[in-house]
């Protein structure tokens, strides 16, 4: 069963938090081992492997980046491992122009104004990709999603990088 | 007892289930633990005869022999030092590693494990005793003392412990139930507990956070309240950092100054615990007022020592700062802001602090949540979630891993397997290969903490998954499945994938206990039963007579007409004499009085037999009857 259908939801990339957050806590309250502490072992064990994915499906499904990245593998599309080689030219080039920006950037406010850029990307390849998955364009949907998963560990180096200035600072 | 055996079926007067045994919460903590229970959502805190829910963390094993617990052992330990044990906590499931983390806090002689077993052992009473034990000890006083205020027996309970406990600290504490003969029901982690005491109280929603300052740990934890749900959506803290901190730095300071006056001390065992029995009073006293002094006498050379509030709020700026650093990477881990949040809740002794207070409402913006006592809310939360569990509860507890798991990989980096804050129970799992052909073995070290190097995390468990088929190098998959479930314990299982080669492993907890350790301790904890087990029998012994004369009460209002005067007499004299030894204190006397009531009562029972048979067969056809009788 996939996460969407686990959680009776539609396997679409937009996703209301609310309903997906009612649905979840519904679920658990079915399923939640604390609801079988008296129960015999073995509806124990099947009410903590319930749980177990159920919590699995709302990790993924709540974060809109892990999300598109799952629906996309549901349609075919495998993305390489976390932490894997870039294989895409273009990516690798706006990668490295950021990096170097983040590397540069001596103040808060310099490290703050890349990480607003890069979140405006984001929200700007997120509207995309909704078109894309109506095409099918794979090839597409993959160097989007690659994208997009850059973005989102950029603005966490960006987090680090300002956490250190100030530290440095005090 | 046949006097049972006479109840019309539905008829019993005390419903069977629950009756036998009741589930408490219990706060089992650094400085102080607190037992509760809960009944019908209500939750209260069980008092000793002197009306003090907080038992004092402490453990001795005096010179005169047996085991005492809380203000007596608290005595002991200023008399005997050497055979008493407080803040324990700090050392539950902690190996020879960790002590760095603590040393010069507990100023005990302490031994790193040996062999098998890595967690610490204390000399305490002149015998090597593992912090299990000892915080057994405690379990099992806060269990006689439930049983004594219940007049029940209490074998199930939920209890707490810190949301940043690793795993190892969460088996010792588990372990230490079992040696206290406690059916752990689930560990609550402490915030989580807290909140289920505040908000099941006010009916609150909203993201609420919890600041949970203890004597040896510091807990923070961001919740979303909604109908009935508690989803913790992050947490942090420090197992390391507490108000004992704050006792040392006292301490430490008025030893300073005795040097300074030129007094030559000996700082031993004795010494440093008079010097923070000294220290914690003073450091209570400053959150009344803005200036304490104390007298401190170490081997006749008596010292007075001055401390102002401003003074006092210096020395420990730097703890507090730290609580407030890992409150902010709290919210940026829920990606969350101060503002978002409706209210805090303060846990813990510590948070009696003005400083305390102060700084945290200044973070968050608002005035913090302190209508629960903070030395009880814990337990009480513990008790409304140990109700629910046995007797079925609409609320939902939804709480995360306080820190990632992982695996060593080459070069001793860590792979993150299971990432912080994540729901539980969670099972994930991860691949693995071969680095070399025909590779047949490989070593699996399973690490818990945040860090990137595998020495800067916590070692949980090693393990060797044998048994690979030959292959070329990276043909191999092996799967490590994790599982992580509601009490925030670790199972990791592994198999082969190409060839479906399931390997069972037993896992060695890093910093656990052998089996032959939890044999030998519940071997001698029965050795240093006796007490209890008397309590427990005597508990066993009023339960069952109250039982009887109950029965033979609705017996008697039902069928009392069976009875001559003379008979009824004698049953009601045998009944007083039952009612008042289960008013004392003596379990023979129970039963033999129970005895004596069954035989004064058997006459009646018989008779209501009798005649129970004779109503079933009333208005029965003789044809009937005999086919009855023939049956």
């Amino acid at each position: 069963m996939d996460h969407f259908a686990r959680l009776g939801l539609p396997a679409a990339l937009e996703l209301d938090g609310a309903a997906l957050d009612r649905a979840y806590f519904a679920a658990q309250r079915q399923w939640h081992p604390d609801r079988f502490v008296t129960r015999p072992a073995d509806e124990r064990a099947r009410a903590s492997t319930e749980a177990a994915a159920l919590n699995d499906a709302y990790r993924t499904l709540k974060d809109p980046l892990s999300r598109a990245i799952y629906l996309a593998a549901l349609n075919g599309v495998e993305l390489p491992g976390d932490g894997k080689t870039i294989d895409d030219p273009d990516l690798l080039m706006e990668a490295m122009e950021t990096r170097e920006a983040l590397h540069e950037a001596g103040t808060a406010e310099a490290v703050d104004a890349l990480a607003a850029r890069s979140r405006e990307d984001m929200v700007q390849a997120f509207a995309r990709l909704g078109t894309l998955f109506l095409r099918h364009d794979k090839p597409a949907i993959r160097k989007a999603l690659l994208r997009l998963r850059y973005l989102d560990k950029f603005a966490e180096e960006a987090r680090a990088r300002r956490t250190n200035i100030q530290r440095v600072k005090a | 007892m046949s006097l049972l055996e006479i109840h019309e079926p539905g008829e019993t007067p005390m419903p069977h289930a629950g009756e036998a045994s009741l589930a408490v919460g219990i706060d089992l903590g650094t400085t102080n633990s607190v037992v509760a229970i809960a009944r019908e959502g209500i939750p209260a805190a069980l008092h000793d005869e002197s009306g003090n829910a907080l038992v004092p963390s402490v453990v001795a094993y005096p010179e005169a022999g047996g085991v005492l617990v809380g203000e007596e052992a608290r005595l002991v330990m200023v008399r005997e030092p050497r055979n008493a044990v407080a803040s324990i906590k700090r050392l539950m499931g902690r190996g020879a590693a960790d002590l760095h983390a603590v040393a010069g806090v507990l100023p005990y002689e302490i031994e790193p494990g040996s062999g098998q077993t890595d967690m610490v052992k204390l000399h305490i009473g002149g015998k090597a005793r593992s912090p299990v034990e000892i915080s057994a000890e405690i379990l099992k006083a806060l269990r006689v003392r439930a049983e004594a205020a219940l007049d029940k027996l209490v074998e199930r309970a939920v209890i707490t412990v810190p949301a940043y406990f690793d795993d190892a600290a969460r088996t010792a504490t588990r372990d230490a139930a079992r040696v206290a003969g406690l059916e752990v029901l689930r560990l609550v982690n402490e915030p989580t507990a807290a909140a289920l005491a505040y908000g099941l109280d006010k009916g609150s929603e909203g993201l609420y956070a919890v600041y949970d300052l203890g004597g040896g740990t510091f807990d923070f934890s961001l919740l979303r309240l909604e109908k009935g749900v508690f989803q913790v959506l992050a947490t942090g803290g420090d197992a390391a950092l507490g108000g004992d901190d704050f006792d040392r730095a006292i301490a430490e300071r008025m030893l300073d100054e005795r040097k300074r006056d030129g007094i030559a001390d000996q700082v031993d065992e004795s010494a440093v615990k008079t010097t923070l029995a000294l220290a914690r009073l003073m450091k209570e006293q400053l959150s009344e007022r803005d200036q304490t002094s104390g007298r401190l006498e170490l081997a006749g050379a008596p010292s007075f020592h001055a401390l102002s509030r401003t003074d006092f709020e210096a020395m420990i700026a730097g703890p507090i700062a730290r609580t407030l650093g890992i409150a902010a990477n709290v919210l940026t881990d829920a990606g969350m802001t101060a503002s978002d949040v409706q209210g805090v809740v303060l846990v813990g002794g510590s948070t009696r602090l003005p400083l305390v207070r102060a700084e945290v409402a200044g973070m968050i913006g608002k005035p913090a949540l302190t209508d629960i006592d903070p030395d009880e809310v814990v337990a009480l939360g513990a008790a409304l979630q140990a109700e629910a569990l046995t007797g079925g509860g609409d609320t939902l507890l939804l709480d995360v891993t306080p820190l990632s798991l992982g695996l060593e990989t080459m070069g001793g980096i860590v792979e993150k397997v299971v990432p912080r804050n994540t729901p539980i129970p969670v099972q994930l799992a991860q691949e693995f290969t071969t680095y070399q052909d025909g590779q047949t073995a490989m070593a699996i070290h399973v690490v818990q903490g945040e860090r990137e190097m595998v020495t800067d995390c916590r070692s949980l468990a090693r393990f060797e998954l044998s048994g690979i088929p030959p292959m070329t190098a990276g043909a191999a998959r092996i799967r490590v499945s994790f599982a992580v479930d509601a009490d925030g314990l670790l199972a990791v299982s592994a198999e082969e994938r190409t060839t479906g080669v399931a390997q069972r492993i037993e896992v060695k907890p890093s910093y656990g206990l052998s089996h032959d350790d939890m044999a030998d301790m519940l071997y001698d904890s029965l050795d240093n039963a006796e007490a209890d087990m008397a309590q427990r029998l005597l508990v066993e012994a009023r339960v069952e007579a109250r039982r009887n004369l109950l029965a033979l009460d609705a017996a008697l209002a039902k069928d009392g007409a069976l009875l001559t005067g003379e008979e009824r007499a004698a049953i009601d004299q045998g009944r007083v004499r039952l009612e008042a030894a289960i008013a004392g204190d003596d379990r023979d006397a129970i039963n033999a009085a129970a005895e004596a009531l069954e035989t004064l009562s058997k006459p009646f029972a018989e008779r209501r037999m009798d005649r129970g048979i004779r109503e079933a067969l009333a208005g029965l056809s003789v044809g009937e009857l005999e086919s009855r009788v023939g049956e």
